[in-house]
């Protein structure tokens, strides 16, 4: 009562209250602990718990075991088809990537909105049906089915049906990453590249480029991360031929449908180590690069 | 450079911010664009680079019709508002790359390249910065930048957009000392877009006062100042006060009393009077302006006062030394030394 009424007027340093060093956004300790506790309790056993276990499987019956189980040449041929693909579809993705970005962040025109719909399509759409897609168009019963078969060009259930399906899977992670960058560094830079007399494709690569490296870097990442271990669409182009068809992913759910648990798992932990990997690079990048990444900063 | 801009019309989607525009700009001139936002000032500049096209009319430079001249054919050094420094480069990469990206026939040697930046970062007075990046600079430093790296190409003509919009006001009288400075000394034809008018008075051979993109009026800064062609030029450059009047037997009148002010080309009828604060006599006696002083209040070495007049609702400011006696009175009595009279009621 004391406090209240007089504190206003009393010139003397107030007396320090209890709470002083609690913010008035936090909770009461013992909400504030039981929050955290779900939470860590949720992460523990849906991401922390399954990730361990794959290294703990694939390392069970030994480190000879788990490494004999890579020198199955069906296996080699599923990791070295999973490189293929992912050297193929990461490039390519990448020029799609920024060509869209460039277009939708640096001009205005008509139909825009619905363009970056499209971009998102994949995001939103089952893989399962992106594979069935490239099926109905490529298969032996699809549109361009007879005039392939009759050019004896084969698509589906072989390589190029599985680089196709996971482009497109794989299509937005790099627009998506640059889309917001580059409308944030709006179109200044480029103009001031022209007006000093540079070419278009001279602006591309001494300005606009280095503006968006590390956040591209960080788009292939994602993107290669997937392309890798993309299943539902690869799955319906592929045929699961082993050691010709399959993939990493692919591979994985055969040996484990075998039974051959240790080899799924030792396959697993390659592709887990290369999540680690690529997470370990994106935390790196953001943590140097953040404002570029998100483009809060101007200039 | 002479440019001639001739009839230049541009619309966004339909919606015009420039009407069919003329303006003649003299070699070697510092001109001004200046005019509220929304007049079409940066429009304008931004045709002449070439970075807009124009919906209909054409720009000269010289003899030569640039209207269709892409913006690197233009050769134009342009200051953008926000600068646009290349951030991924040093102040020299900066300076030097409108000559580095010169197809190889026309590049000058890279020791040459070199050479020419030094000199040109000397003349912004930035010697010694010339490995730090645009981040690590003030923003005095990078407008200086900037102006530097447009030099640098030689250009036919000058534009700078708002070049000082971003600083603040010490800066920015600062920086505009150092730009009719370095006008002087290279002999650029320039042209800069400002909405500050005190900016465009102190630096501008000549100015162009812009309002809803057309232009209002052009001419040197006392011939703006001094003789306004129309209210809005006016009501825009300088202080006013305004008033109606009405015109009759070659007198001003207000609220049915002659106020001793000459009328002698104006037509019977409505009209606005307008004058500047301080260009003001008080008057003991004889036909004056009087006025109940509704407020008062001292703005630096300046009283500022506020007068009702003639039932007029809005009230009329004129500008007293801080220390005249009459600026305690509650009625004063005045009449402008010097005024202007627009015929027609206020619009």
């Amino acid at each position: 009562m004391y406090e209240q009424d007089v504190a206003v007027y009393d010139s003397r340093p107030s007396p320090e209250p209890a709470y002083k060093h609690a913010r008035p956004t936090t909770e009461r300790t013992w909400i504030k602990w039981t929050l955290i506790g779900i939470a860590v309790a949720f992460m523990a056993l849906i991401i922390l718990l399954p990730l361990v276990i794959v290294f703990v499987e694939a390392f069970r019956k030994g480190v000879e075991t788990y490494f004999k189980s890579f020198n199955d040449p069906k296996s080699l041929a599923a990791i070295q088809l999973t490189l293929t693909v992912a050297a193929i579809s990461v490039p390519l993705n990448l020029v799609f990537g920024v060509a869209a970005a460039w277009c939708v962040a640096k001009y205005e025109f008509w139909g825009k909105s619905f363009l970056i719909t499209l971009i998102d399509l994949p995001f939103s759409v089952s893989p399962v049906v992106s594979g069935l897609v490239y099926v109905l168009l490529f298969g032996a019963q699809g549109w361009f089915g007879p005039f392939l078969k009759a050019n004896g060009i084969e698509i589906i259930f072989a390589v190029p049906g599985i680089v196709l399906a996971t482009i497109f899977v794989t299509f937005p992670f790099i627009a998506r990453e640059l889309i917001p960058l580059m409308q944030d560094q709006g179109t200044g830079d480029e103009e001031a590249a022209i007006s000093l007399g540079a070419t278009g494709w001279q602006t591309f690569w001494r300005v606009t480029l280095p503006n968006i490296k590390w956040g591209l870097l960080y788009g292939v990442l994602l993107c290669n991360a997937r392309a890798m271990g993309e299943f539902g669409a690869v799955s319906v182009v592929s045929g699961h031929i082993r050691g010709k068809t399959n993939t990493m992913p692919l591979d994985i759910e055969i040996l484990y449908n075998e039974y051959n648990f240790t080899a799924a798992f030792a396959m697993a932990s390659l592709l887990a180590a290369l999540a680690l990997v690529t997470l370990l690079f994106k935390t790196i990048l953001e943590f140097r690069f953040g404002d570029e990444l998100a483009g809060t900063r101007r200039h | 450079m002479e440019i001639r801009v001739q009839d230049i019309r541009k619309e966004f989607s339909r919606y015009p911010a420039l009407n069919d525009v003329s303006l003649d700009i003299r070699s070697g001139e510092l001109i001004a664009l200046l005019g509220p936002s929304g007049s079409g000032k940066t429009t304008l500049l931004r045709l002449i680079a070439g970075l807009e096209t124009p919906t209909s009319g054409r720009i000269f430079f010289g003899d030569e019709d640039a209207s269709f001249k892409s913006v690197q054919e233009r050769n134009v050094g342009f200051v953008f508002q926000a600068y646009a420094l290349f951030r991924n480069m040093t102040v020299l990469e900066n300076i030097s790359f409108g000559l580095k990206v010169r197809p190889r026939a026309t590049r000058p040697p890279a020791a040459e390249i070199r050479r020419r930046a030094m000199e040109l970062l000397d003349l912004v007075q930035l010697s010694g910065l010339h490995n730090r990046y645009p981040q690590q600079l003030s923003g005095g430093q990078r407008q200086r930048v900037a102006l530097a790296r447009a030099l640098a190409i030689e250009p036919r003509v000058l534009l700078l957009d708002e070049p000082f919009g971003a600083l603040d006001a010490m800066v920015r009288k600062e920086l505009r000392k150092w730009l009719r400075d370095i006008h002087d000394r290279t002999g650029h034809t320039t042209v800069f877009v400002t909405h500050d008018q005190e900016e465009a008075l102190e630096l501008a051979n000549r100015l162009v006062v812009m309002s809803q993109g057309k232009i209002e009026q052009v001419g040197t800064p006392d011939e703006v100042y001094d003789r306004p062609a129309n209210p809005f030029v006016f009501g825009f450059i300088g202080e006013s006060s305004s008033l109606p009047v009405t015109v009759e037997n070659h007198e001003l009148w207000v609220g049915g009393r002659a106020i001793g002010l000459p009328a002698p080309h104006e037509a019977t009828g409505q009209a606005q009077l307008y004058f500047r604060p301080h260009d003001v006599e008080l008057v003991e006696d004889g036909a004056a302006l009087a006025g109940v002083v509704a407020a008062s209040r001292r703005v630096g070495g300046t009283r500022r006062v506020e007068l009702e007049v003639g039932g007029y609702p809005e009230r009329i400011e004129i500008d007293l030394p801080f220390d005249h006696p009459a600026g305690e009175k509650t009625r004063i009595a005045f009449r402008p030394k010097r005024w202007r009279v627009f015929e027609g009621a206020k619009t």
